[in-house]
Parts: C-alpha cells; structure tokens; sequence
C-alpha cells in the first residue's frame, strides 16, 4: 500500500506548499492541508516541499515469483489465416529479448482451418507455435479468443506477451489483461526487458510531447502492444525451426453472445501505410488546386499523397490519408513532407520512415528535427523544378 | 433501454513539456475538456434514445472538477450523470481506472448497453472499454461506425476493420466503443442549459463500492509503473540546406538518384 501522509507540523508556509501541486490537488482548509482527489500521486510535494511534510509511504507487497514465468509470447494476428506482417515484427522483438534472459519465444494462432500456416511461423525464429484451430474460433468474437488466451497462458505461463495494435489487438489484448489483472501498455514504441526479466516499454505520452517508460514490477504476464511498422520483421530462413503443438479447448469456453452476420471485403486501396514512398503535404498549400503540384511529384516518384490533419479538415484529401497520433502510422522507405512545419502529432506518425526529405520556409520548424534532409525553402518555388529534374533523370 | 456512456475530463492541450531539470511535467492543471471522442459516444446514445426511448446516463471518474464534463452532457441532452471521485483513486493506470470504473457501474445501474468513445487523447490507449467489459463479463464490439438495428434483445452494428466491414449482432447486456463521425455530434445547447442547471451529479467514493479494499485501486491498484519521463529524441544525423530554389531542387535530385528512388 502506497500513500502520502501530511505532517502539518512540519508545514512552514501552506500556501507555499499547495503552490506545488500542478493538479490543484492541495486545500488549506482552516489552516490544515488537505490532499483531494485531484491528486495524481506524483510526489512533486514529496520532493519539493519542505522535509517531511508530505511524505510518500509504502508498505511490503507480496512479490510475485518471476522464475515461474518464462518465455516471450506473440500474438498470431490474422484475417482468416492470413497473418498480419505485424506478427513477423513482433516475433523479431520477441527473439531479441528472449535471447537477453534465455527465454524461448513463443506464438499463440487461433481461428479455424489455420493448422497448415502455421508452418510459415517456424521460418522466424519461434520456438513453440501453439495453435489451436476450431470452427468457433473463425471469426474474431472476443470471448471465445478471450478465453482461449486464457487458456494458453494458464498452460504456458510466459513472462511477456506482445500484441500487434491492429484492431483486433487492440480490442483482444486488453481483455486479456483485465483478466489476469495484469499491466499492459499500448503502441510501445520501444522494448528491452531487465536481467529480472522486467520488460520496459516506452510510449509517447501526451500527444506524444513526451516519452514514457513503463513496467510491470510485480505483475505476470507482462503485455504490450506494438504498432505496425516500428520494429523491423527479421529475414526468413529458408530452414524451419521450432517445432507446432496443437491444442484444444472445451467448447463449452467458446460460447459468444455475438453473432457475426456477414464479413466483406473492402475494396483494396492504395494505402498510405502500406506505401514505400509518400509525398506528404501539409498547411504551406495555399490552396485546393495546388494540391496538383503534390499529386505530380507523387506521381513521377511513384509514391502515395498523405497529408496533415488540417487538409483532412478541410476536405482536400480522405482522412485514410492522415499521417500522424489521429491518422496513420507510416514507415516509408522515403517521405518527402511539404509544408509541414512537424507539430509532434504528425511527426509521431512518421518518425521511424527511413528516409525524411522536408521542405519548409521556416528553418525553426520542428519538421527539421526529425528530418535527415532539411531544405529551407518555398515549395512553390521547389517543387515544379524538382519534377521537371525528375522526368529529366528518368528520360535519360 | 439503459444506455450508459462512460466519459473522461482530459487536457484541454497537449503542448506539455517534462522539466528536463527535475523530469517533472510541466501542465497547467485548470485547462481541460470533455475528450472530443467521447461526443460521438453520447451522441450514439441519445439517437438511440430518440429511437427506443429509456435513459442515458453518463459516468466519469476524476477529481470533483469533473463534474463539468456531465454538466456539458447534461446541456447535449443525457439525463443522468455519475462521478466517481476520491483521492484513493489517485495513480490510476488503465487497468485500477477500467476496474473503478466498473465498481461504479454496478453500484449505480444495470444498463443493456454501455457506449465508449474509441480512445482517449491524453491516453491514447483505447483499452479501458474492453478492460470495463471485462470487469462487467459482459461481450463487446470496437470499431463500431454504424448502429443498423436497435432490437428489444440485441444491437445489429457495422464493424470498420482493416480490410474487412464486419456485421454482428451482439446480445444485451454489452459494451460497444465507436469510431469518430459514427453521428455528428449535437452541440450543447443553452436550452438546456437552464434547463438542467440544478441537476445534481450523484458522486461516489471507494467507500460506496463492492470492493472497499484500497489495494484494489489508484496508484496501488495499478501494475504498471511509470519509471521515468522524458523528451522525444531528436534525429542528429541530419543535414539542413539553405540557398536559392535552383540549387535546392538540384540537389534534391542528386539526393534521389543517389538513394536509388529515381
């Protein structure tokens, strides 16, 4: 049990105490401090008010035996036995931590008539697959696949598990988090695990104007998820590895009050997360009609149109076009951004791409920051040029 | 029906900035508002309401500040408003916030459908709806972006997945969370306003629960740990060119062709 226990003996000036607290979390009531529920526990008052006023106890918790759980577990992410690339990114991760505290990695794939792509797996690097293949398990029903991970982790007992933050990620792992009453962050875009088998994981925070860096101290299993594209899938080897276990569950576990009625395919688009180039444009566009301008570079590069959140506002381009914390993350091989000045809700989205060329007038934008190429410059002024060059190169 | 939304009071901003002396967040506490997507959950219930009649009641949880946000729901139209208040709850990480949450859900009402916004945009975690369903052992839906059929028993929705739409039907009790621009949501109106000035909003501390362990909740009810905060790195390998528009587009394409992209 932690707490902050106030010694109003040891209280000089209250009101220069309550000043502290940035939550307003602080009373003077009759000239006795009182801590309210506005109170975020970040000890401000603790460290910077006078000694001993405020002071932050805690008592001994049961520890929870780390040694019993072992192993770092990946979520198989699929579409009716397609798996999600995601899935390969993670096993890489999974590999590297393993090998830090000599954990084996493993993946767990359920759904229905999956038994023979499960192979494909065992060319990553995985130790054990665990697969458990069931005609109630076809589509995605969240207490079903709840339980079935229930099931996997009360067998298995691993110390980390790692879900890619797809949709159906999104929705499956905090369930089972919630189950085992266990600690789970989202979208890290960071991981390394501690020799006492500590994963850490840092996440933007806030908008992503500040880092955090997260654990589990005393919680198993440990649960993160990742997003597409922000670590990097290792080669598949030609060899295959590991081995499949294949497992069941009592169908009584996998009853749903959901029903899927029906499942269709979206008409397949040129995606912006998928692309390897992206030519990004952003509020240095005057106006509608220059957009001709980004739609030709983007076009003798053969690269894909993104843009900002304010061209999405007004109405230029679809929001599936939106780079950044409320659109998409990309991870091009190369983006060009123009007249973006890299406010840190886009540049969240964009800041692992291998390859960032920015044009922008103003040399103090942010975008600089993040970009390996800076030009400061008009695009107005660049950008035709630079296809005239372009079709030039490619003609001769 | 009993629609229950679950709302959240967050930054009016997200310019913060960590002290790099001290590591400390630098936020001004007074700025905030109602999470903007947390509208389109109300917005959700209330056309559910207009179509199958009932209540809406809304639910936050926070310090006694945050009683504006049910006030703002209060002026859109719900009609009930609940907030779960008290300086034990201090700390909260998604799943000790998801479990009081649910504490509170069952103190105070029985609702067949509870409607979350899909995320937050101080948290950004998307995580506290299913964790609630969970808590409840109730199913749930994300990604819903269209309501199709409001039955006596059971909600027929339209699921947005990647490369799918998904049509389900999910049995009450349950919880769905929706996609931004599923409705438009109304704006407050001063109407009601006036109206629902004198509304009072039920609070609730720890002591009215089911669980009145305090391990359960805040900061000791929270498995994750904030270690340390920080700055977001900057890329120093990095190369900025000023000059005249000619010079620039030329050695752009030098740097294209030298990188194979033409």
């Amino acid at each position: 049990m932690a707490k902050l226990i106030v010694n109003q003996e040891k209280i000089t000036d209250i009101d220069a105490l309550i000043k502290i607290c940035p939550f307003g979390a602080m009373e003077n009531k009759n000239g006795i401090l009182e801590i309210n529920a506005s109170c975020r526990m970040c000890k401000l008052c603790v460290r910077r008010g006078p000694e001993g006023a405020v002071v932050y106890v805690e008592d001994e918790v049961v520890k929870v035996d780390k040694s019993k759980w072992k192993g770092i577990a990946v979520y198989v992410d699929h579409v009716e036995g397609d798996i999600h690339p995601v899935t390969f990114e993670l096993i890489g991760k999974a590999r590297e931590l393993a090998d830090k505290v000599n954990h084996p990695v493993y993946c767990l794939f359920m759904g229905h008539d999956i038994g023979h792509r499960a192979e494909e797996l065992l060319h990553y690097g995985v130790d054990e697959v665990f697969v458990y293949d069931n005609e109630m398990l076809k589509d995605f029903r969240i207490e079903p696949y709840t339980a079935v991970f229930e099931d996997f982790v009360n067998r298995v007992k691993p110390s980390v598990i790692l879900v890619g933050a797809t949709t159906i990620g999104r929705s499956l792992a905090p369930r089972v988090a919630a189950r085992f009453k266990t600690g789970l962050t989202a979208d890290c875009t960071v991981l390394d695990i501690k020799e006492n088998t500590d994963l850490v994981q840092i996440r933007p925070a806030f908008g992503g104007n500040i880092m955090a860096q997260i654990v589990t101290p005393n919680n198993r299993p440990q649960m993160a998820t990742v997003r597409y594209k922000v670590m990097t899938a290792p080669e598949r080897k030609a060899e295959a590895s590991g081995r499949i276990i294949h497992c069941s569950i009592e169908e009584n576990r996998l009853k749903s009050n959901i029903n899927v009625l029906s499942v269709t395919k979206k008409q397949k688009e040129h995606g912006i997360s998928e692309a390897e180039i992206i030519v990004a444009a952003g509020r240095g566009i005057k106006s509608e009609k220059d957009m001709a301008m980004i739609y030709e570079l983007a076009d003798v590069l053969g690269a894909e149109v993104a843009c900002t959140r304010p061209l999405i506002e007004a109405g230029w381009l679809d929001s599936k076009r939106q780079i950044g914390l409320s659109g998409r993350t990309v991870r091009p091989k190369l983006i060009i951004t123009c007249g973006i000045s890299g406010a840190v809700q886009f540049t969240a989205g964009m800041n692992n791409s291998e390859y960032i060329i920015a044009i922008n007038k103003d040399e103090k934008a942010p975008i600089f920051k993040v970009a390996h190429y800076g030009i400061v410059g008009d695009i107005y002024e660049i950008i035709p040029g630079l296809i005239e060059n372009i079709k030039r190169v490619k003609e001769a | 029906m009993e629609i229950l939304v679950c709302i959240k009071q967050v930054p009016g901003t997200t310019k913060v900035e960590v002290d790099p002396v001290t590591g400390v967040l630098k936020r001004d506490g007074v700025d905030s508002k109602m999470n903007p997507y947390d509208l389109y959950a109300i917005e959700t219930a209330l056309r559910i309401r207009e179509q199958r009649g009932g209540r809406v009641s809304v639910i936050t949880m926070g310090p006694p500040q945050a009683s504006v946000v049910i006030k703002e729901a209060y002026m859109m139209g719900v009609d009930d408003g609940i907030l779960l208040s008290d300086r034990r709850f201090a700390g909260s990480d998604v799943l000790a916030t998801s479990y009081t949450l649910s504490q509170g859900i069952k103190k105070v009402s029985n609702p067949d459908l509870i409607i979350c916004g899909k995320q937050t945009t101080d948290g950004d975690t998307a995580q506290v709806g299913p964790e609630i369903a969970e808590y409840l052992g109730i199913p749930h839906v994300a990604n819903v972006r269209k309501i199709l059929e409001i039955k006596d028993s059971s909600i027929v929705v339209e699921m947005d997945m990647p490369e799918t739409v998904e049509i389900a039907e999910i049995k009450y009790p349950c919880l769905i969370t929706v996609e931004k621009d599923i409705f438009q949501p109304r704006l407050p109106s001063f109407k009601k306003k006036l109206e629902t000035r004198d509304r009072e909003v039920k609070m609730f501390t720890l002591q009215d629960f089911e669980d009145r362990d305090e391990k359960s909740y805040g900061l000791n009810g929270s498995p994750t740990k904030v270690e340390r905060i920080f700055p977001p790195e900057v890329n120093n390998d990095r190369r900025m060119l000023k000059g005249n528009p000619e010079e620039l587009r030329n050695k752009i394409t030098v740097k294209l062709k030298e990188l194979r992209f033409i």
